[in-house]
């Protein structure tokens, strides 16, 4: 298995927040924390909107971990970014180094007291004992413990949201853009996702990916 | 006189020096709890759920993978 990454396909979001809402049900996520949000680029504009939900992406190269001061940041062996709640002392350095707005903070009283950094766990616990109640408090559902994907992604009506092994949600992609002949056409298309499968071509009248795997 | 004239080149030589002053990134180690990992649970046994052996990572992997699979509905419609 290669990592766990979240896609979405800004064609089909059609902002529903269905995954916002599951991902808030699921892990039971306190008022004012958002592990999830639905973002959209020309609001209003016929033509133009375009939706994607945006949550912890789970990078390979975390900066989130990078900058935290006491370390409490880890990788699991599918590549999920974790933390350990018990060590956060809410600096926020990993909030302003997200390029993603990822981490979240839980707000209290007239001045917003910061808590505990809180973010998407690709519905995967923390370092307590799986599908402890501790666990569950803290980290929310361990869903990956349970043989199950993430609940926003599976939750996605459109299924627009993709989770799980980066390869074959790529794969997935890969071929819903070649079927419907759209998307293929954008910059980076050839280095995110190749030239495609042997015998794979776009429909007629579309531009046929190039490029190589980087 | 000769002496300290020459501690004094010394010294003045001394400060023409360059040390390095790039600072060099040091990759933190996690320092929290050890967590466990999810092949390591026993399967819910719930009619629907996934099935594995417990601490077989390639057999949890393939539920994972039968269980991305129901996100591609091309394969559902066009089959």
């Amino acid at each position: 298995m290669a990592r766990m990454k979240f896609l979405v396909d800004a064609e089909r979001c059609i902002e529903c927040n269905g995954c916002v809402t599951a991902c808030k049900q699921e892990n039971e996520v306190p008022w004012g924390v958002n592990r999830r949000r639905v973002v959209t680029i020309n609001d209003g504009i016929v033509g133009a909107e375009k939706s994607i939900s945006v949550a912890c992406m789970h990078c390979s190269d975390a900066p989130c971990m990078a900058v935290c001061p006491v370390d409490v940041f880890y990788r699991t062996d599918d590549g999920v970014v974790l933390h350990d709640k018990d060590l956060c002392i809410g600096c926020g350095y990993c909030f302003y180094a997200c390029p993603f707005g990822a981490p979240q903070f839980p707000q209290a009283g007239a001045f917003g007291l910061r808590g505990k950094m809180d973010k998407c766990t690709f519905c995967a616990g923390g370092p307590e004992p799986d599908k402890s109640e501790t666990e569950f408090r803290k980290y929310g559902r361990n869903r990956l413990a349970e043989g199950k994907l993430p609940a926003c992604a599976e939750m996605c009506s459109t299924k627009a949201l993709l989770g799980g092994d980066g390869d074959v949600i790529a794969d997935i992609y890969r071929e819903r853009v070649l079927r419907r002949g759209k998307g293929s056409e954008v910059w980076g298309w050839g280095t995110a996702y190749g030239p495609g499968k042997p015998g794979a071509q776009p429909p007629a009248g579309q531009p046929q990916p190039t490029g190589a795997r980087s | 006189m000769k002496k300290l004239l020459m501690l004094i080149a010394v010294f003045g030589l001394a400060a023409c020096g360059e040390p390095d002053q790039v600072v060099v990134y040091k990759q933190g180690k996690y320092q929290g709890k050890p967590d466990t990992r999810p092949w390591d649970n026993e399967p819910l046994g719930l009619a629907g759920s996934g099935k594995w052996t417990k601490g077989d990572r390639a057999s949890w992997e393939n539920q994972i993978k039968t269980r991305q699979m129901t996100q591609n509905e091309d394969k559902r419609i066009y089959q």
